[in-house]
């Protein structure tokens, strides 16, 4: 019985930051108007209900938006970094 | 300033200048340097601070060739000095250095006690980190605490055994060490995150630190290596049945060790709260602990064949 000794797809470092920074990519294209208020995950429909128990969806919404906010620039920067390199290292 | 220097000792070459470009930036600096050289060890032994400045005022015309190498000496130790502070203070923005210190104030006794309870944690009664005015005590004195010193001698032994155990199959190579540690460091990290992430979504107020989820998820590599080298000795039975007794052990302490931090109160007296947030906050304990085992086999298994 031979197994691959990848089997664990091989993970590197470098996929996992390919990873991450395209979920933060998928993260951040969500648009607020066209797409988030209509599913009901607007920024208006989060604020509300004081108490002590925010609650899974806001909770969520909370985090789409503040990546949204906080990862604007600097994904400029870092996509700018991966397209050059991509381009010149395949 | 005088370049007589040359004339003393011909390492020195050098310190000369950097003192000549020091004293034409501004006039305080050279005051800083003396006073550095008076307090330095081997100049002014008994100490009379005072008037060895005021002696030390023009050194290379008036006093010997000793205090021209203790003064470069003291100027350099205050230059390695300044810049370690810089260092310092910078790293301390990234990596908690004192932090992670804690972490790794074990000795034997607490690592012998604490791999013992990480493979039979039945019998162990009292699971609460004891505090000491807050903060919470050294690893060496608690053996509840979380360290880090295991995960990581874990972590670099799972990666030797891993090699081993290839080895004895005959499909070792070098670069497979590489592969093993990268993917694992990976799934570490991937777990971590995914452990934060559900942590935040489920508001739990704890205070559970990013190192001490880095070392929850670490203590299962002992059961990783316990099973492997049993795979090794014993063949696949062997894996399986040990690896079957590391998983259990694992989950029975991770449920232990995080019900404490994770729920509340009461909660984790052993009384059932109904309520959906202590639901979720139980569902998130018992996810967080199913998740060792699913890793340690799932991490393992190609290594025993």
């Amino acid at each position: 019985l031979y197994l691959s000794s990848k089997s664990n797809m091989a993970f590197t470092l470098y996929s996992l930051i390919q990873a991450v920074i395209l979920c933060v990519n998928a993260v951040a294209v969500l648009h607020e108007e066209r797409f988030l208020s209509k599913i009901g995950w607007g920024v208006d429909q989060s604020i509300g209900g004081f108490g002590d128990e925010p609650g899974i969806k806001v909770q969520l919404m909370n985090l789409v938006r503040s990546v949204r906010t906080v990862m604007r620039v600097p994904l400029i920067a870092v996509n700018s970094v991966c397209i050059v390199l991509l381009l010149l290292f395949g | 300033m005088d370049m007589d220097y040359t004339a003393t000792q011909s390492g020195f070459t050098q310190y000369p200048k950097l003192r000549m470009r020091n004293t034409s930036k501004d006039g305080t600096d050279p005051s800083q340097l003396f006073d550095d050289t008076s307090a330095a060890p081997g100049v002014e032994p008994a100490g009379f601070p005072g008037q060895g400045v005021g002696a030390m005022g023009y050194p290379g015309q008036t006093l010997l060739s000793d205090p021209v190498s203790n003064l470069a000496m003291a100027y350099g130790s205050s230059l390695a000095s300044q810049g370690k502070d810089l260092v310092d203070k910078n790293l301390d923005r990234f990596l908690p250095i004192s932090k992670l210190k804690y972490y790794f104030a074990v000795d034997t006794v607490y690592v012998g006690k604490k791999l013992g309870l990480l493979v039979f944690p039945y019998m162990h009664q009292n699971w609460e980190v004891s505090y000491q005015q807050d903060t919470p005590v050294a690893p060496r004195f608690d053996i509840n605490a979380p360290d880090l010193y295991i995960p990581a001698m874990g972590f670099i032994t799972y990666i030797l055994v891993s090699g081993l155990a290839l080895g004895t199959q005959n499909r070792f190579t070098p670069e497979i060490l590489g592969m093993q540690a990268s993917s694992a460091l990976v799934w570490l990290i991937m777990e971590v995150l995914a452990v934060l992430l559900s942590l935040y979504l489920v508001t739990v107020n704890t205070d559970l630190t990013t190192i001490d989820l880095v070392a929850f998820s670490g203590y299962k590599y002992v059961g990783m290596i316990v099973g492997v080298v049993a795979g090794l000795l014993f063949g696949r039975t062997g894996y399986y049945l040990t690896l079957l007794w590391c998983c259990i052990s694992i989950f029975i302490f991770m449920i232990r060790t995080l019900r404490l931090k994770l729920l509340s109160e009461a909660a984790a007296q052993g009384v059932l709260i109904h309520g959906a947030r202590n639901q979720l906050r139980m569902y998130l304990t018992m996810s967080i602990a199913a998740a060792q085992p699913i890793f340690m086999y799932w991490l393992t298994y190609h290594l025993v064949g």
